[in-house]
Order: structure tokens, then C-alpha cells, then sequence
């Protein structure tokens, strides 16, 4: 299709774009939001905050075995050693995959999700597929992300429908001994410490 | 409340779509949005029981058309005019904006750090008895409340096992309605696919329950 690109890309303003205007508008001028911080809350959570400090921490769980027992034991404070607690991640539990179980998390009532850990979550962790089907069809699901459960293995979901926010610690990979911290980290993901996925192989490392 | 955000087990919403290396924000909007829940939560206009509700009763329909986000500005717009923080005229524009008689916090740049490290936990300081202990059975309540709860339809009347006391916690059916933390223990409860949607598989559903939601088995 050829057509010529002369007119202003510039698209109309959605409704909700200026739904969000009008009441940011509206709490600046009643001062009851100051911008900076607002900015400031922005750069935190784009930027600053994200699965990094989870892959941090279970890492450091693979490597050192009396910090993984501290982190089985007491999640908040375990994390909090390497500096990383807050909001969304007040109360934290760590569930362990092991031979026998494949953890997965969700929160089926709305988004609950362990941000100083994993950051904000991603749309599909939110929406209806996911909170509807991973409680009655974990498996089905868990193949969608690539992942086949033996049958003989358990799949435990975890619903997080109280203030308790969890984090799976995937199983260390294999070929991965002698590995410091920082190369360990290199191989969690995002989706291995939500369940929906595992830590990448030394092969698929960078 | 048995709303159109209480969705495990139901059929039909279709695969998971994920997006490869999604970002947090798609759009400007969105960062707008997001910046505003920090902030209005600072400044105490309403706590993350009342959030949800007004996110629960949304118009259903609209509830899963809407984008993320906008279930986030659909709650704020509904608590700040409900609680008197804004009105109806101010909002559309036909009124100009006047300060509020009652000041109230306002999340400042330099609270910024310590607010996002430090967070609220829900964890109430205060000694209750437990009424359950590990390794009993229980039933989850047939509840039908058309206030807010955390009692998911898919686990009422069930049978499942207490896995864990995680201590004493607020109770979110009374924050969302002004009827103070009310505290009380939460249990990590396991029930089994069979019990749950009668399929003789291995797998299991952990959920975190409050104490008033569950009774003997």
C-alpha cells in the first residue's frame, strides 16, 4: 500500500488520556499532589526498580546455602539484607521449586505482585486469561509460556489474595557450579521467579 | 462482593498474551496514572481495601474492556468524590478548583525514597488468639457479601488443609468500609484440583484466607 505521508502523525487525544489530565489537573491546583514527586515516583518505578533485585536474591540463594534457609525462613527480612524492601513488598514469602513442585503465582482478585523484587507487573499477569485459568488450568497455561509439567509433578499455585506477596525460587540450573552471584543472576528471569518460566540454561547465557 | 474482578476458575477469556520485553508504561497516561496512587495513598484519601472495592465496582462490561490503568483512574475519580476530596462540577471543568477546608498530606520529593523502601504492611501489632492450627482442616465459608471481600467465589465451601499462620493482619471486608482494621489471623490454606474443580490431578491452589472466612471442617 503506498500513500503519501504528508499529514500530521499527531493522533487525537484518547478520552482516557484526558480523563487522566483532568484529574491530575484538578489534585495540582487543589495541592494536593506535588509534580516533583510525582516525577520522582515515575523514575523509581521505570527505572530503578525491577526484576534485577529479585534475581539478586535468588542468585544468592543458589550460592550460598545458609542465606537461602534465612530466605526460606524469613523472606522480608532475607531480601531486606540486599537492601531491597518497600511497597508491595512489605510482607514476602519465597516458595521453593523443587524435583517434586513447580510453584506459579497469580492474584486472581486484581494485580497483587511483589514490586521491590520483580518490579510493577507486566499486562498479562493482570488481565482475565491469566487470573481465570492459571487456578483451574495451570498446566495449560504454564504450556502457553513454553513450560511442560511431568505429570507426576505438582503444580502449586500460589493465590496471593492477602497482603502476603510471593516469589518463586526457580531450581538452580545445571552446569552452573563454581558460578559467582553476578554470573548466576545472569540466568533468572522475570517470568522463573513469577512461575511461569524457568532460569535460563548456561547455554542460553550471554 | 461477587463482581466481575473475581475471576479464577472462569472460562473463556482466552489465551495469555505476552509481550516480549514489555515495558512498564505504554503509554504517557499510564506513568500519569501510576504516580497518582503513591501519592493519593500518602495523603491518606484512602487506604488499598477502599482502592479495590472502587475498582470492583465498576460497570462490568467496562471492567474488562478497560485498560489496567484506567481501572486505577475509574477508583481514584470514584473514592475523591464519594470522600468530598473533589467534586463532580471540578472535575468536568464547570467549577473552579478550591482548596479543601481539611489539609491534608501531600507526598513531598524528599518522602519519596523512604515511602517507596519502607511501604505500609497490613501486619497489625497486636496479640489474637489463633483459632486454627497447622494441619487442620477447614471449610472455606459460604459468604455472599455485596461489600468488599478477599474470599474468592472458586474456594467457597471448599475443603482444603492450613498450611501456614501468617500472623495477625487488618481485615480488608472492614477497611474497604470504614469499620477500622478489626485484626485477626491469616492462614495459607492448600486445596486440592480435586476438591477445587474435581479433577484427580496432583496440583494444588494455596490461598491466603482471614480467620472470619473459615470455619471447622
Amino acid at each position: 500500500m503506498n500513500h503519501e505521508h504528508d499529514h500530521d502523525h499527531t493522533e487525537p487525544p484518547e478520552e482516557i488520556e484526558l480523563r487522566v489530565k483532568a484529574l491530575e489537573s484538578l489534585l495540582l491546583e487543589k495541592g494536593l499532589v506535588d509534580p516533583a514527586a510525582l516525577e520522582a515516583l515515575i523514575d523509581t518505578y521505570e527505572h530503578k526498580i525491577g526484576p534485577r533485585n529479585g534475581a539478586r536474591v535468588v542468585a544468592k540463594a543458589w550460592a550460598d546455602p545458609l542465606y537461602k534457609r534465612r530466605l526460606l525462613e524469613n523472606a522480608t527480612a532475607a531480601i531486606a539484607e540486599l537492601g531491597v524492601s518497600g511497597v508491595q513488598g512489605e510482607d514476602m514469602l519465597v516458595v521453593e521449586n523443587t524435583a517434586d513442585i513447580h510453584n506459579v503465582t497469580v492474584c486472581t482478585l486484581c494485580s497483587c505482585y511483589p514490586w521491590p523484587t520483580l518490579g510493577l507487573p507486566p499486562i498479562w499477569y493482570k488481565s482475565a486469561p491469566y487470573r481465570s485459568r492459571i487456578v483451574i488450568d495451570p498446566r495449560s497455561v504454564l504450556a502457553e509460556f513454553g513450560l511442560t509439567i511431568a505429570a507426576d509433578k505438582e503444580v502449586r499455585v500460589w493465590d496471593s489474595s492477602a497482603e502476603l506477596r510471593y516469589l518463586v525460587l526457580p531450581e538452580r540450573p545445571a552446569g552452573t557450579d563454581g558460578w559467582s552471584e553476578e554470573q548466576l543472576a545472569e540466568l533468572v528471569t522475570r517470568d522463573s521467579m513469577i512461575g511461569t518460566g524457568l532460569a535460563k540454561s548456561p547455554d542460553d547465557a550471554p | 462482593m461477587n463482581g466481575i474482578h473475581d475471576l479464577g476458575g472462569m472460562h473463556g477469556h482466552g489465551p495469555v498474551l505476552a509481550e516480549v520485553d514489555e515495558p512498564y508504561f505504554h503509554h504517557q497516561w499510564e506513568r500519569r496514572a501510576f504516580s497518582l496512587f503513591p501519592a493519593l495513598f500518602v495523603g491518606g484519601h484512602f487506604n488499598v481495601d477502599e482502592f479495590r472495592h472502587a475498582m470492583e465496582r465498576m460497570e462490568p462490561a467496562h471492567y474488562l474492556q478497560a485498560s489496567y490503568y484506567e481501572h486505577w483512574i475509574h477508583s481514584f475519580e470514584t473514592m475523591l468524590l464519594e470522600k468530598g476530596v473533589i467534586s463532580a462540577a471540578e472535575l468536568r471543568g464547570t467549577a473552579e478548583p478550591t482548596r479543601n477546608s481539611v489539609a491534608a498530606p501531600v507526598l513531598t520529593l524528599d518522602m519519596v525514597a523512604p515511602v517507596v523502601q519502607t511501604g505500609a504492611s497490613a501486619r497489625v501489632d497486636h496479640a489474637v488468639d489463633a483459632r486454627f492450627a497447622v494441619g487442620d482442616q477447614i471449610r472455606a465459608k459460604n459468604l455472599n457479601p455485596t461489600t468488599h471481600t478477599r474470599l474468592p467465589r472458586y474456594v467457597r465451601g471448599k475443603v482444603g488443609r492450613i498450611e501456614a499462620d501468617h500472623g495477625v493482619f487488618a481485615t480488608p471486608d472492614t477497611m474497604a468500609h470504614g469499620q477500622g482494621e478489626q485484626p485477626q489471623h491469616v492462614y495459607s490454606i492448600s486445596f486440592t484440583a480435586l476438591e477445587l474443580w474435581g479433577e484427580a490431578r496432583a496440583d494444588k491452589v494455596y490461598i491466603d484466607l482471614w480467620e472470619s472466612y473459615l470455619e471447622e471442617a
